[in-house]
């Protein structure tokens, strides 16, 4: 620093300029910081990357909108270019929205970039959190990211639905006349709620223009402010990676940012830009003109939200109908109300998923090697029951599509789907915990005796063996860098009493860590391979693996055979202190 | 000139001659006028005695069992009695009658009788009782006012068709079928005489011009395409998230595949 300012610098004309730069707002020491921040490499990671560029090109295209939409509800007689809505009364939000489809040149293709934009945000960030979840990327530190990335997820809806009511079309506002419906039905408040929204009576005269406040004012700045704070604490945590030799809780191994991720993610934002414009010039998305402009009488079938509120749409719609009661001074909908907790306790599950399982482990370690999803069974088949359960009420808000496009009855489907909704999330848990505790099985089968190569050798006493290929060491660290909880038992505390709130978790470490499969340890594979030396016959193999890999799995914490085997292994080995440690501090 | 005029205005000829050109101008514009009139009247209006034996031979050999000789209704089959003609056309023409199968709804088949032999026995069924008849090419023109047929539409038949007539389910199995592709005479008649589980809209509830006015809407809507570009069928969102799910994500992850492929 003190050279630059003493000495005249002499070089490029680049130079000097960064040098000036430098000099005043020091940005050699920002790109040195940010410039050296390392990513790994893996497709997964793009997603939330995919989330972050839609939002950019949802920006861009909605400032575009803005200069032309009108949120006005004033009703005015369309004298545009489109034939069928000549003559006919409107808004001139919904007026302004055909001129933006019609006569605007390009705004058209603006709406359309904006709408499938739209989808494509909320659709990434939806696959961003599972990806987070799936691998474990949430566990410590990085709890207060999933909130806020759980947050964005939510504004991303809280944004799709104020924009798709703007243009007050039939279909918007037969989707505002749901909310209207929903909000009413909640006790005591609910009518004045609604009042307050509406200014009144529903539809009303200002709805439009006070969603668009919220559209194009609230919900972006919030959604600006958490992307700022999701990815500095991106910086702040750095990046998780997958397991692999060299890779530990203490570092990254990927590519610095400068200069080999910002030509990649500069690519690849356009990339998505390019992908987005390419489906908007060819695919009409939300052609308003058809709907006609918004009149409280008639309802079109067919009505259904964007797919982000479609599993709230589900929900109201798989609700049984008849849960309506009379009394207490007032009507009691429990047809809408019951949709309505499941929605909002779903949501609080999800965005306390981090702080509960970590409650359950009494895991304080950090965490920045990635699981892979079957070596954390239980928390896989929790997520795949809570995709089932999205997905079949996202189902049901099309009960009317299947039935049509499928040729069934209607009722049948319905009552299928409500079926389905009860017993689908707790099928895909049994099948995916046995499906990840098998593969965990086959892990360890690879790990102790290697691949199968198929092909069979004749001994020379006649017996017929399978030849197999041991695994390189760069494979193997793959397979056995995993930590393996054991579940902990129910503690009493400093007066001596065992709380409800330490049987209800020593209960959850139960249903998680019962079920395991421990990773190959030292000792273990130093077994395998001096039997492998000694006899090659596959027929020896299963008697000396097989009752390791059963002892693992079914019996409880208190057998010795599993804790010994714990010892032996060389990752757990500092785990059974911090299991200690835990339910100490409480 | 003057003189010849006045020669063969009094030539013996003349009186013939006046006499035949009126005998030719009332004569034939009687005939031109009777066929102008025959050509206005409903098909059935004309409908031949022949035409209507024809059509009970067609009937008592295709539609009796479940319908009853002479239209009277069995157990299996409502009566035909004052449906009309415009009901037998639209069933027999588009393929629902004769039924295949007891269901919710009749299904759409193809067509089992030639234009001659639907005639025959829409003239059948709309001589067993008085019903509404057969509309007119100039009743079904798409040339009336689309923007007032768009708004009618809306509000009486997109419940049940959906905004832009891509059908929509109804209970138990039964639906309202697409729109697109159904000829205007069998729009008009479904309206006219409610088939299966739509309701009739009269013309107290939809005059003829009003009608007109929808179907006028509808063909716009089948031989305008989208100016976004391709319509994913009418759908709305189901078939928009569908699409950015599997088609959009579908190149988005290939993508990041690619980016994040070592390269070797």
């Amino acid at each position: 620093m003190s050279n630059s300012t003493t000495t005249k610098p002499k070089g490029s004309f680049l130079a000097n300029r960064a040098n000036y730069l430098d000099e005043r707002v020091g940005v050699a020491g920002i790109l040195k910081e940010f410039g050296r921040k390392v990513f790994p490499d893996h497709w997964s990671f793009m997603l939330g990357e995919v989330a972050l560029y839609s939002f950019v090109v949802l920006l861009i295209s909605g400032t575009f909108l803005t200069f032309f939409f009108q949120p006005a509800m004033t009703e005015v007689v369309y004298n545009g270019v489109y034939g069928p809505l000549k003559g006919a009364e409107m808004s001139i939000a919904y007026a302004s929205t055909l001129d933006i489809s019609f006569e605007v040149r390009g705004g058209l293709l603006m709406r359309q970039v904006h709408h499938w934009s739209a989808l494509m945000f909320v659709a990434a960030a939806g696959l961003h959190m599972l990806r987070v979840f799936f691998t474990g990327a949430f566990r410590k530190p990085r709890e207060i990211n999933w909130l806020v990335g759980f947050l964005l997820f939510v504004l991303g809806m809280a944004g799709g639905f104020t924009g798709y009511s703007l243009p007050d079309d039939l279909l918007s506002g037969n989707g505002l006349r749901i909310i209207d419906g929903m909000l009413k039905g909640v006790p005591v408040v609910g009518s004045s709620i609604s009042s307050l929204l509406f200014d009144g009576e529903f539809p009303g005269h200002a709805i439009v223009a006070r969603l668009y406040s919220l559209h194009i004012m609230i919900v972006p700045a919030l959604i600006i402010l958490l992307l700022a704070v999701h990815l500095f604490m991106v910086v702040i945590h750095k990046h998780t990676h997958y397991s692999g030799p060299g890779r530990k809780d203490t570092n990254v191994v990927g590519y610095p940012l400068m200069p080999v991720y910002v030509a990649k993610a500069g690519g690849f934002f356009f990339i998505v830009f390019g992908v987005i414009m390419l489906i908007a010039t060819t695919f009409t998305i939300n052609p308003v003109w058809n709907y006609g402009g918004y009149d409280p009488s008639p309802v079109s079938a067919g009505t259904q939200p964007d797919w982000y509120i479609g599993w709230l749409d589900g929900a109201l719609r798989l609700a049984p109908s008849h849960l309506e009661f009379q009394g207490l001074g007032g009507t009691w909908s429990f047809n809408i109300l019951i949709p309505l907790l499941v929605g909002v306790l779903f949501l609080v599950v999800v965005g306390a998923y981090p702080f509960i399982e970590k409650w359950i482990t009494g895991d304080e370690r950090e965490h920045h090697v990635l699981d892979r999803p079957r070596n954390a069974p239980v928390r896989t088949a929790v997520g795949a029951a809570g995709v089932t359960f999205y997905a079949v009420l996202w189902a049901g808000a099309a009960t009317d599509l299947i039935a049509t496009h499928f040729k069934m009855s209607l009722n049948h489907v319905l009552t299928s789907i409500q079926i389905l909704l009860l017993v689908g999330p707790v099928f895909a848990f049994w099948v995916t915990k046995r499906i990840a505790l098998a593969l965990q099985r086959k892990d360890r089968e690879i790990v102790l005796h290697g691949r199968e190569t198929g092909r069979i050798i004749r001994m020379p006493h006649g017996e017929f063996i399978e030849v197999h290929e041991p695994l390189d060491k760069y494979e193997m660290y793959k397979l056995v860098d995993f930590k393996s909880y054991q579940p902990t038992l129910a503690r009493p505390n400093s007066e001596g009493k065992i709380t409800v709130a330490a049987r209800v978790r020593a209960s959850l470490s139960k249903f998680y860590f019962q079920d395991r499969v421990t990773p190959v340890g030292q000792v273990e594979l130093a077994a395998a391979a001096h039997h492998e030396e000694h006899a090659p016959a596959i027929e020896a193999k299963p008697e000396t693996k097989k009752p390791a890999a059963k002892k693992a799995a079914p019996k409880a914490a208190a057998k010795k055979t599993a804790t010994t085997k714990k010892a032996s292994t060389k990752a757990p080995a500092k785990k059974p202190a911090a299991k200690k440690a835990a339910p100490k501090k409480k | 000139m003057k003189k010849t005029m006045k020669n063969s205005r009094r030539s013996p000829f003349a009186a013939a001659l006046v006499i035949a050109a009126g005998l030719i101008m009332s004569g034939g514009g009687y005939a031109f006028a009777t066929a102008a009139v025959e050509s206005a009247t409903p098909v059935s209006a004309v409908s031949s005695q022949e035409q209507v034996a024809e059509g009970e031979k067609l009937f008592l050999a295709n539609c009796a069992s479940c319908h009853g000789k002479n239209g009277v209704g069995t157990p299996n089959g409502p009566t035909l009695i004052g449906v009309g003609a415009a009901a037998a056309e639209f069933q027999v023409d588009s393929g629902r009658m004769p039924a295949q199968a007891s269901g919710p709804q009749m299904q759409v088949k193809p067509v089992q009788f030639t234009d001659e032999q639907i005639d025959a026995i829409a003239a059948y069924v709309g001589s067993l009782g008085v019903g509404p008849e057969i509309p007119t090419e100039e009743m079904i023109a798409a040339n009336g006012n689309a923007s007032k047929g768009g708004e009618l539409f809306r509000i009486n038949c997109a419940m049940c068709h959906n905004a832009v007539g891509a059908g929509g389910a109804l209970t138990e199995g039964k639906f309202a079928p697409a729109l697109v592709g159904v000829p205007a005479d069998h729009i008009y008649e479904a309206m006219l005489t409610g088939p299966q589980n739509m309701p009739v809209f009269n013309d107290a509830n939809l005059t003829p011009e009003e009608k007109k006015d929808i179907i006028t809407y509808l063909k716009y809507v089948e031989t305008n395409p989208s100016a976004g570009g391709y319509e994913l069928a009418g759908l709305g969102p189901v078939a928009e998230g569908l699409f950015i799910w599997i088609i959009g994500f579908g190149i988005i992850i290939a993508l990041t595949i690619w980016l994040g492929a070592k390269s070797n």
